[in-house]
């Protein structure tokens, strides 16, 4: 890869001496490391509400943010205007942060070995228009069809192609093109003069406008929308109370995402605030739990060829056998701990520091058949689908709710119940898994996951897992 | 660049390639942020950005772009773009502007920029942020550790303009001080965190009060048990209640209520809450987070009663959703920069009952005070609420002891029937705001 055959070089004229210019001028005040992230970020989105399609949006942005690491220390600053005299600005603001004579020189730049997980003949974002807006409106179409109670549906497209060139003090130079994809729809149905439900579906991923017409069309999201409207118009009050939860596969894997994977990042623990700090090697989840961070499956929502530090991404192991094996790292906490990097440095834009995040986060299948699994339960709540969760890393108290789930009596599916919050401490709750399935399942690839203000997209997965012990709730007794 | 000529000029290109009208919002600023952890200085952020976006009207289509490339080639390039996406949506008869004689702005000072803020050095702003630390990492010996102390800044100017010749634009400046300790007893820990935040540096609270707060609050949930599950009356704490607020501005919004998507939907002139809940937006309150001279459509900020002595009075709109109800304009439209616009909020709160927090605890013989939230199990379209909580369990009008893991669920709908009061202790510390609330019975699930 060089420079010049990148947007960065055909549209702005960037070169390999301009980066290795802005880096030096960025170590100038003594700083230990710095590095450059150009960021071109092509976006596009229609939505169709009441069976029109009202609104249909593009957007450009284009930006570079220049950090400078001095120990613990990090300078950042950005411009979105990428003139020499802008980013050399930026590097003199960034390199504040630092206060002592310069000692680190620019490693010459090479390019970095990385992986190649989505490289698309046509990204999504160059398919016409059109055929894009279709989607939208066979969408509605295909949920209104599914079920004479359906009165709402809002269905909207999404696509985006982000161009990177990261190029740090290290030597690292990477040059990516993400695109990024998805599908949105939301269903409402009601009974006659009956109270509304909702019910919503998407995915999508690193993927060609294809995968919307071949693999997952929209049909399959319209119709699963439609599906869990109709399902909780016989909903029944959640229980609440703690009881056994079965989790489906896919999606609930968001209870790894908020249960261990927050508080394994290492910058939580590097500062000692985590439930799970200074815990490796100790046992943090029943001996049928593997948890695994996998940036690398091609084509996944979570997956990157490099991250935003321009580390390849990799998968690790985060607890194997209920052991917990390791930590999430930037290139910040990987140096302090000293441990090796493992490709999580992530931000969610030119504009943000890079932080530890997760990939595509999951546990590998187990032996357990999942009917199996239901028909041991006596009494308890089968979750299938969920909305979002959140974590207090230093309890370790998670929620993640349910919108999705049913009654389970004498080991077989009953009513379907109201939407319920699930809580737990993460140290302690996978310890209750004493059943996992052979059914492991990823996401449909909608996750966005949240933290100090910064958002990137994410996976996760798992199968069937049966928790023996887990608070609901609900407002039933 | 004078970016007010720049957003009429962007509107009369748009015109020019075709569009019926249009509309164009530019906005830009600058930030600063340092934060310290453990007394030392950990990250510093300091740099600026603007963007233009555009959303133009053919005929009854419209379409959306924005850009963060002001050169003629990438202001050409959205233009072009914004009209190419309007031929391609459906005619929908309920687009538009805003009508003529709706435009306007208020008038006077609305204290939303303070130039203090330009002002001050890099030193004394992280002053701030490790004074605040220093002060909860002192309070006790049992806060260990602390996710940081930190000091933001915010100075920027938003411009619109639309084709029915409104032109307008305003500066506004925003900081915050804000502190997180960890505290450890007996092997577990908690955070919790206090924060200030206003228009101005001289209106931040200080900084010693800041970590001190932060402190007493991380303390209190030391030794943090479950509850039995079980139904009982729970009282929100001002920081939790600016939730409900949240969650009810959700409910009244016209986008939720013209697609009847919202527990309140056909609820107007009805009572939906206890008399005592009176719920205001007025986004004309000089100085405040809520407050605007306009909306994002040019539309003057006024205040509008939601909700009178429990009875739904109005609901937030902007344009197109007062259209779709056959209702006018509240001044609350919202967007980013771009696209159709949205219902926003100008300042959104709960008027102050006459008791403080302290006589409203007193009236609750067994119950739970909720400090802190988590997640996000509150669904609009039914009003069902089952969220995580921590607080503290009230005995005899007292708090007893400190209470985690546990969820508090309920139906909205019959929450704000059950209100039974709301405290005296209104404060602003974000364009929402509520007093203490008590909530006469939810479940709480524990163990």
């Amino acid at each position: 890869m060089r420079v010049s055959e990148t947007i960065f070089g055909q549209k702005f004229g960037l070169t390999e001496r301009d980066l290795e210019r802005y880096l030096g001028q960025a170590l100038s005040a003594g700083g230990e490391y710095a590095d450059l992230y150009f960021e071109y970020l092509v976006t596009s989105s229609i939505s169709l509400d009441e069976s029109i399609i009202k609104s249909a949006t593009q957007g450009v942005t284009v930006g570079v943010g220049v950090r400078v690491v001095s120990g613990e220390r990090t300078g950042y600053a950005y411009s979105d205007d990428l003139t020499p005299e802008r980013i050399l600005h930026a590097a003199k603001t960034a390199a504040c942060i630092a206060a002592a004579p310069s000692q680190v020189t620019v490693a010459g730049l090479s390019p970095v070995a990385r992986h190649n997980l989505y490289d698309l003949a046509k990204p999504p974002t160059e398919s016409a228009l059109a055929e894009r807006a279709d989607l939208v409106v066979r969408a509605d179409r295909a949920a209104r069809a599914y079920d004479s109670r359906v009165f709402q549906v809002q269905a909207s497209y999404a696509d985006s192609l982000r161009q990177v060139l990261i190029a740090a003090s290290d030597g690292a130079l990477a040059f990516d093109r993400q695109p990024l994809a998805r599908m949105n729809v939301t269903v409402l149905a009601r009974e006659k003069n009956g109270a509304p439900q909702r019910g919503y579906a998407g995915g999508g991923g690193r993927v060609e406008l294809q995968y919307f017409l071949q693999e997952k069309t929209p049909e399959y999201f319209a119709r699963d929308a439609a599906r869990q409207a109709i399902v909780q118009l016989d909903a029944v009050p959640a229980p609440a109370g703690e009881m056994t939860v079965v989790l489906g596969p896919g999606w609930p894997g968001i209870l790894l995402h908020e249960a261990v994977g927050h508080g394994l990042e290492a910058d939580f623990n590097r500062k000692g605030v985590s439930a799970f700090a200074n815990r490796i090697g100790e046992k943090v989840a029943s001996s049928l739990c593997t948890v695994v961070d996998d940036g690398t499956i091609p084509y996944r929502r979570g997956s990157l060829n490099v991250d935003d530090e321009g580390v390849p991404t990799h998968r690790t192991v985060l607890i194997e056998n209920g052991v917990l094996r390791g930590y999430l790292h930037d290139k910040v906490s990987s140096r302090v701990l000293r441990a090796k990097p493992t490709g999580n440095g992530r931000r969610e834009s030119y504009q943000h520091i890079p932080l530890p995040r997760m990939t595509n986060t999951f546990m590998l299948a187990g032996e357990s058949d999942p009917e199996e699994m239901i028909r041991s339960v006596p009494k308890g709540i089968y979750c299938v689908t969920f909305g979002g969760g959140q974590v207090d890393i230093t309890s370790g108290n998670f929620v993640f709710s349910a919108s999705e789930s049913y009654l389970i009596e004498n080991g077989r599916l009953t009513r379907p119940v109201r939407g319920a919050t699930l809580i737990g401490n993460g140290p302690e709750a996978l310890r209750y898994i004493s059943m996992v399935g052979n059914d492991l399942r990823l996401d449909e690839g909608i996750g966005i996951c949240g933290k100090e203000g910064q958002s990137v997209p994410v996976g996760v997965g798992i199968p069937t897992v049966k928790i023996d012990r887990m608070t609901v709730g609900g407002t039933a007794s | 660049m004078n970016y007010q000529e720049l957003a009429e000029r962007i509107v009369k290109l748009a015109l020019d390639e075709g569009a019926t009208d249009a509309e164009c919002t530019i906005s830009e600023g600058s930030e600063f942020s340092a934060s310290v952890r453990m007394q030392e200085l950990e990250n510093l952020k300091e740099a600026g950005s603007r963007a233009a976006g555009l959303r133009v009207l053919m005929g009854k289509r419209s379409g959306s772009a924005y850009t963060s490339d002001l050169s003629e080639e990438g202001i050409r390039q959205m233009v072009a773009s914004a009209v190419e996406l309007a031929r391609m949506t459906t005619e929908d008869p309920y687009a538009g502007l805003p009508a003529p004689e709706e435009l306007g702005a208020l008038d006077g000072d609305l204290a939303l920029y303070h130039e203090d803020l330009e002002k001050l050095d890099t030193p004394l702003k992280i002053e701030q942020a490790r004074a605040a630390e220093k002060a909860a990492l002192e309070f006790d010996p049992r806060i260990t550790a602390s996710e940081g102390g930190s000091f933001d800044s915010y100075v920027g100017a938003r411009y619109f303009a639309n084709s029915l010749g409104f032109c307008g634009g305003y500066r506004s400046s925003s900081c915050s001080l804000s502190v997180v300790p960890v505290a450890r007893e007996d092997g577990s820990m908690q955070r919790d965190y206090w924060f200030s935040a206003s228009r101005s540096f001289a209106g931040l609270e200080p900084a010693a009060e800041v970590g001190r707060r932060a402190a007493e609050r991380t303390l209190r949930r030391l030794g943090a048990r479950k509850a039995p599950t079980q139904r009982v009356p729970v009282v929100f704490d001002s920081r939790t209640a600016r939730t409900l607020v949240e969650h009810l501005f959700e409910a009244v919004s016209g986008d939720s209520i013209y697609r009847k998507a919202s527990f309140l939907a056909d609820q107007l002139g009805r009572r939906i809450a206890s008399e005592h809940l009176t719920l205001v937006d007025d986004g004309t309150i000089p100085g405040l987070f809520g407050t605007a001279p306009f909306d994002d459509e040019g539309v003057p900020s006024r205040r509008t009663v939601v909700i009178e002595r429990g009875v739904l009075q109005s609901y937030l709109l902007n344009t197109y959703t007062a259209r779709k109800l056959g209702l006018k304009t509240t001044g609350n439209a919202s967007r980013g920069l771009t696209g159709n616009p949205h219902v926003g909020h100008g300042n959104l709160y709960a008027e102050p009952g006459q008791k403080t927090p302290e006589e409203i605890l007193a009236q609750v013989k067994n119950g739970f005070y909720v400090t802190e939230l988590l997640g996000f199990g509150v669904n609009i379209v039914t009003g069902d609420y089952s969220r995580g909580a921590a607080g503290m369990w009230i005995e005899n009008g007292e708090l007893a002891y400190p209470v985690h893991e546990v969820t508090i669920a309920g139906n909205l709908a019959e929450m704000l029937l059950n209100l039974e009061a709301v405290g005296s202790d209104l404060e602003f510390r974000g364009s929402t705001a509520s007093p203490t609330l008590l909530i006469g019975e939810m479940t709480v699930s524990g163990h």
